[in-house]
This record gives structure tokens, C-alpha cells and sequence, in this order.
């Protein structure tokens, strides 16, 4: 080894560290200071921003959790979501397009006693619950088997992020276009009707019930992504993985068994989140691709890899366009635009995000 | 060739032309319907190469493709069209009649156009390069997705701001070069060879480029970044070129497709048409291929150009509703497929360092041989 002269490279790190946690602490506080003037200022689309923000987590995580083990871009993902949530659609009204008008299969979680009727005061009955399990079964065969076929082939040639996000834009195209098939262009709903609403106590905004469900479910699925990933075996392998996927092999870690298991956990988010989504917006086929940008905006500004990144990022990304367009220099038509905006300034001041492991 | 190449090509052409002749039975619909079909694949076939500058020579990833073959259709169409006039038309520039200055060779048929496809040549040059100041030194994949978004932004800006391009409704009648000239029927050969020539330009000029000193500075960038950066080539400046070069030529197929169309609409300008189809094309053909490029265009503009004709068949309405989604799964499984099983497409790059280096190593095995004729004799 040579000596060391001049500065320490110790304390250069050192330094380096310090002053990336000020930037970081800069950061959170120009965040929590945006956070609390929407909610003075614009209570109305900070409430909105909470819930479609949640719908945008929900998708992030399983990007994230994706874009961290597998070290790709995963641009399926939003059409993904949406071909799952038909599929949820599918089990639990039993309704497809066929020659012209809709076909109603006779098997479907409808028929079952009670299953439309409202849980509390959610638009959506207990089918609708059931449903997302039996359509996350079928999401998590479909990407084991295009992981098998596609993506590990891909991987074991040495094919490069580049070409896993081409391959993984076409199975987006084609999942599109299946679901199409299918299910045709119009709109459908999970459950057709008014949806009731609450008025917030405090900041006397209304909220449909469902969203009360929406936001819930986003905090809840980080936290059992949190603990699958720091308190179970296979999340200790994930992270592993993710971190040196030679080293983690090198150490005796199956890795093959975890790209499965990251496939089976990321199949399941992408139901809940599209189911979730569904029932934020409606079932549209081209919503895949609408929210794509809004994800990878989440999932980077959060630092890729990081669940609970994944939720501050959705949640920021959010709560920002809905405020943003409020402003009168921006249309509504430039919501979207927003989660761009806030992509570049990530990409370029902080590229590892919020909860990114440092450098 | 390689067999699989033929035979697709062989197959696609059994069908361009097979389809329209076994519908009508007459030649002359077969080249109506061909002629505009060329020059179609010709415009995409520009803008593939283009895409084959910045991806396949140089490694550079975009996924904006659709964002600046837009904005080279808007200002090719806002240089030749005249001012907005009525309340149902509101857009910048209409610079068609100042432009037609030169008093003879009836200018008014083509230099606007002339100026146009340089204009969005030059607006193109300008938006990739105030973009890849900042998004080009970023990861891969970062490049990826902030591509995407500049393209939706692009596109949102021209839906929003109402003023600029008319926003939904988009330009409509914008003149053709060359119109005036001959009989509407008959249009269509001019702009046909009008395309011809441009893709040859085209197309010699980036092989040109890409064989020259610079073009090898492209692809030693795309093999090894610091390799080339080590051999003191600043690979930041030569993807800015790549770049900025690559997003001309899509801007100038943008301009001269607006013209061929002569009616253009942000609805025209998805991510799938615009980007998607040009990625298919360029993998399907062969990326770092120029040719390769022309032929992906050709295959896959067939593909969607032979679901059109397959939709005049008396189908059933179980089929006649899907085709369109049919055909959309079958482009998104051929990029899978060809990464999967033919990764270097149906032609493939062509090993070459230099021409004249292949002519240098000739020179010299011929000396040799001579030298050793002489002391043999």
C-alpha cells in the first residue's frame, strides 16, 4: 500500500458527507415548508394532491423495488398496472368485449352473496377485495414466465439496462394492445354509481370514501414492503442483491430464487396499485402510459430501491402538480409536465434521491 | 444475405404487393397504392437513420424520438403555410408567401419548403442541444425516461398554448411543394421521387460521416466510453454531435412529412407512432446499419401498411374490431423478439474500421506479393 499524503481521503469523505446531509436537510426543509403553505394556501389540492400522490406511490414501490434488484427500467410497469386492474375487473364482473357488444362470463366474484354490497361507505363491495388476490396471481405467473423467457435471457447475455428497457417497452405495447383486445377502448368502472363523500374535519375539504381506502392502502403497503425487505430473509437477499449481485451470488445467495421472489412481490404491488388506480380514475387503457412519467418522477426523486422513498416521492410528486396547476401560468393540460419538471431537478442536483444510498 | 433476412423480405414484398393485387386485380391500383407507400417509408427511413446516428452509432439513448420529429413537422408546416386567418386558425409564422421571394421558377412551389426543412432542421438543432447540456452527461437509463418527458412536454405545449400551432386542431392545409406543377392524381410520383432523392442524401451523407475519422470517434464512444475519453477524445462533445446531429434529421423528416401529410395534429404525434414505430424500425433493420435503418423502415411500415389493406376484407367483426390491436401486439412482440433471438437485426452493423485502411492492407499484401514475385524470378 502507498502512503497517504496530503489531505486525508478519510476526511475528504468525511467532508463530502457532511455535506451531503446538509443538502439532504436543505432539501427535506424546502419540502416541508412547500407541504405546510399548500396546505394553508391550497388545502383543496393538497387533499387531491394526498390521494392521486398515493396512487403514485403505490405504483413507485413496485418500481422501485424492480429498478433496484433487476437494475432496469422497468417501462411496463404503467401498462402493467392497468392490464392487472382489468383483470381484477374481469374476475369480479365476468365482462369482456366480444364479436361487438360486451360478453358477461357466468363465473365471477359478482355472483357470490353480498359481494357488491358497499363495505362501509366505499364504493365497492368485498368482490372487489377478492378479486385483487385472484388478479395478482395471474399478474405474478405472467412476469415469472416474461422473466423467464424475456428478461433472463437478456440478462445473461450481458444485454445492458438499455436493451431490458427496449424489451420491456415492447412487452408495455403489447400488454396495451392485449388488453385492448379485450377489453376495448371505452371506459369501465368497478362499480358504477355516485360515490359518497366526507367532509374533512379541520380543512373542511370533501373526499370520495374511497380514497380514504387509496391512501391507507399506500401507507400500508410500504410498510409490509419495509418489513419484507429489513425483517425477512428473502428482503435481506433483495437488498443484497441489489446492492452487488456478484457479491451477493459469491456469498451463497440463490439469486435466481430472488429474482423470482422480487417478481412475485412486484406483481402482487402492480395489482394493488392498479386496482387502486382504477378506482381513483376509471379503467382506460392508454392511463398506463399517462402515469408512467409521474413513477419514474416518484421513484427517482425517493432514491431508487427505497419503499419508503417510494411513498415521500408520490406523495410530493402529487401533492406538486395538483398546486402547481393552480398557479395561473400553467393549464391543467400540463399536470403531467409537472412530474417532469421535478424529475430533471432531481436528475440533476440529487441523482441518488431522498432515500438513496449514498455514493 | 442472411437467409432469415431474405425471407422476411421476401415475405413482406410477397405481401406489400400481393395484397393490393389479389384485391383489385389491376396494376395500376398496385402502384397507387405502392407509390405513396414508398415515399412513406422513405420519410421514416430518414428518421430512423437519424435515430441510427445517435443510438446505434454512438450509443446515445432517446426516447424522445417523437418530440422532435414533431417539432420538425410544426415549423416545416408554420414556413410554408400562409398567415392564420378566421377564428379557427391561430399559429405563428405562415411565412409561406414572404419566403417565395425569388420572382421566377414559380418559388412559391418550393422554397418555403426548402427554408422549412431547413428551419426545422436548425429548431431541432437548438432544442437538442439546449437538452443534452444538461440530460446528456446522466445515466443510461435516466437518459430514458427524461427523453420521454421531453417529448410529453413538447407535446403538451403544443395542445396548451393555444396561439402557437392551434393547438387540438392542429394545421391543417398545408401546401405540398411542387403541387402546382402537375395534375393532383399525378402527385404522387413527385413526391415520391422528391423523397427518393432526400433519403439518398441522406443517406450518403451519414454513411459518409459515419466512415470519416469522426464517425469511428462515434463508436468507439458506443464500445468504450473510457477507453475513448483515455485515447484524449472528449466523449462528452461527440454524443452532444451525435445528438444534435441525429435530432436534425428527425426534425427534417418531421418537415417533410407535415408536407407529404398536409394536414398534421397533436394527435398524430404519440409516443407509439412517433417513437415506438421508429425504434422497431431501426432494431428490426439493424442498429449501426443505415441501411439497415431503410430496411426496418420498409418492413415495418409494411406491417402496418398490410394491416390497412387485410381491413378491406369482408372479416368477421370479431376480427375487424381487434386488427388494429392485433397488429399493435404483433409490433410490441417483434422488438422482443428481435432482441431475443436476432439482436443485430436483418443487417447487421458491418465490422469495418476504415476504408482505407481495407485499401492500405490490399496496397500492401500486393507489394508483398510482387516483392516476392521478383525474388523468385
Amino acid at each position: 500500500m502507498s502512503v497517504a499524503t496530503g489531505p486525508s481521503p478519510l476526511s475528504a469523505w468525511s467532508r463530502a458527507r457532511t455535506r451531503d446531509a446538509a443538502g439532504a436537510a436543505a432539501l427535506w426543509l424546502v419540502i416541508l415548508a412547500f407541504g405546510l403553505w399548500a396546505v394553508i394556501a391550497h388545502t383543496d389540492e393538497f387533499v387531491v394532491g394526498v390521494v392521486v400522490g398515493s396512487v403514485f406511490a403505490l405504483g413507485a414501490i413496485g418500481l422501485t423495488l424492480i429498478y433496484g434488484v433487476l437494475k432496469f427500467g422497468h417501462f411496463a410497469h404503467g401498462d402493467a398496472m392497468m392490464l392487472s386492474a382489468y383483470v381484477a375487473f374481469l374476475m369480479l364482473s365476468g365482462r369482456f368485449v366480444g364479436s361487438r357488444a360486451d360478453i358477461t362470463a357466468p363465473l365471477r366474484l359478482d355472483r357470490l352473496p353480498g359481494a357488491r354490497d358497499p363495505i362501509w361507505e366505499f364504493s365497492f363491495g368485498y368482490g372487489l377485495l377478492l378479486a385483487i388476490p385472484l388478479a395478482a396471481i395471474i399478474a405474478v405467473l405472467l412476469f415469472l414466465a416474461l422473466d423467464a423467457r424475456v428478461y433472463r435471457p437478456l440478462r445473461e447475455r450481458k444485454a445492458g439496462v438499455v436493451i431490458l428497457a427496449i424489451a420491456s417497452l415492447g412487452t408495455a405495447i403489447a400488454m396495451r394492445s392485449i388488453l385492448l383486445m379485450v377489453w376495448g377502448p371505452q371506459q369501465r368502472f368497478y362499480a358504477p354509481g355516485i360515490r359518497h363523500t366526507t367532509e374533512l374535519p379541520l380543512l373542511g375539504t370533501r373526499v370520495v370514501n374511497d380514497q380514504f381506502f387509496i391512501v391507507a392502502a399506500a401507507f400500508a403497503v410500504v410498510a409490509a414492503v419495509y418489513v419484507i425487505l429489513f425483517r425477512t430473509t428473502i428482503g435481506r437477499a433483495m437488498r443484497a442483491m441489489a446492492d452487488n449481485a456478484d457479491l451477493a451470488r459469491v456469498a451463497g445467495i440463490d439469486t435466481d430464487a430472488v429474482v423470482r421472489w422480487t417478481w412475485v412481490v412486484a406483481g402482487t404491488l402492480i395489482t394493488i396499485a392498479g386496482v387502486l388506480l382504477a378506482l381513483q380514475a376509471q379503467l382506460k387503457p392508454e392511463l398506463g402510459f399517462t402515469i408512467l412519467l409521474p413513477l419514474f418522477a416518484a421513484t427517482v426523486l425517493g432514491g431508487i430501491g427505497s419503499p419508503q422513498g417510494a411513498l415521500a416521492g408520490g406523495l410530493i410528486v402529487g401533492i406538486t402538480q395538483e398546486v402547481a396547476v393552480t398557479f395561473d401560468v400553467l393549464g391543467p393540460g400540463y399536470k403531467f409536465s409537472v412530474a417532469f419538471v421535478i424529475l430533471m431537478l432531481v436528475v440533476l442536483l440529487r441523482p441518488r434521491g431522498l432515500f438513496g444510498a449514498s455514493a | 444475405m442472411h437467409p432469415v433476412t431474405l425471407a422476411a423480405v421476401v415475405v413482406m414484398t410477397a405481401l406489400i404487393v400481393g395484397l393490393p393485387a389479389e384485391r383489385s386485380r389491376d396494376a395500376r391500383s398496385v402502384v397507387d397504392f405502392l407509390v405513396p407507400f414508398g415515399t412513406a417509408v422513405a420519410i421514416f427511413a430518414v428518421v430512423a437513420i437519424g435515430l441510427n446516428v445517435q443510438w446505434g452509432y454512438t450509443g446515445v439513448f432517446n426516447f424522445g424520438v417523437v418530440g422532435f420529429f414533431m417539432v420538425g413537422a410544426y415549423v416545416g408546416a408554420i414556413f410554408a403555410k400562409d398567415p392564420a386567418t378566421g377564428e379557427f386558425q391561430r399559429y405563428i409564422g405562415g411565412y409561406g408567401d414572404a419566403l417565395a421571394f425569388l420572382p421566377f421558377l414559380d418559388s412559391r412551389e418550393w422554397l418555403p419548403h426548402l427554408f422549412g426543412v431547413l428551419a426545422a432542421g436548425l429548431a431541432c438543432a437548438l432544442v437538442a442541444l439546449v437538452l443534452a447540456l444538461p440530460i446528456l452527461r446522466l445515466h443510461e437509463d435516466y437518459l430514458a425516461i427524461t427523453t420521454i418527458g421531453i417529448a410529453e412536454v413538447l407535446r403538451r405545449v403544443s395542445i396548451e398554448e393555444h396561439g402557437l400551432v392551434n393547438g387540438t386542431r392542429g394545421l391543417t392545409g398545408i401546401p405540398r411543394p411542387f403541387s402546382g406543377w402537375v395534375d393532383p392524381a399525378d402527385y404522387k410520383y413527385v413526391i415520391f421521387a422528391v423523397m427518393l432523392v432526400v433519403l439518398a442524401l441522406v443517406y450518403v451523407g451519414v454513411e459518409g460521416a459515419a466512415r470519416s475519422p469522426w464517425g469511428r470517434v462515434l463508436r468507439a464512444v458506443r464500445e468504450d466510453e473510457q477507453a475513448a475519453s483515455a485515447s484524449g477524445k472528449d466523449v462528452f462533445a461527440f454524443k452532444l454531435q451525435a445528438f444534435v446531429f441525429g435530432a436534425v434529421l428527425m426534425g427534417m423528416g418531421g418537415a417533410v412529412y407535415g408536407y407529404e401529410q398536409g394536414a398534421i395534429s397533436p394527435d398524430t404525434f404519440t409516443h407509439f407512432f412517433g417513437t415506438f414505430l421508429i425504434w422497431t424500425m431501426l432494431i428490426v433493420g439493424g442498429a449501426g446499419n443505415n441501411a439497415g435503418a431503410i430496411l426496418g423502415a420498409y418492413m415495418i411500415w409494411g406491417l402496418w401498411s398490410v394491416t390497412l389493406q387485410i381491413q378491406g376484407y369482408d372479416l368477421p367483426d370479431f376480427l375487424r374490431t381487434r386488427l388494429f390491436y392485433i397488429r399493435d401486439f404483433l409490433l410490441g412482440s417483434i422488438i422482443v423478439a428481435v432482441l431475443l433471438l436476432r439482436p443485430q437485426g436483418l443487417l447487421p452493423e458491418q465490422p469495418r474500421v476504415s476504408r482505407w485502411l481495407e485499401r492500405r492492407v490490399a496496397r500492401l499484401r500486393r507489394e508483398e506479393r510482387d516483392a516476392a514475385a521478383a525474388a523468385e524470378s
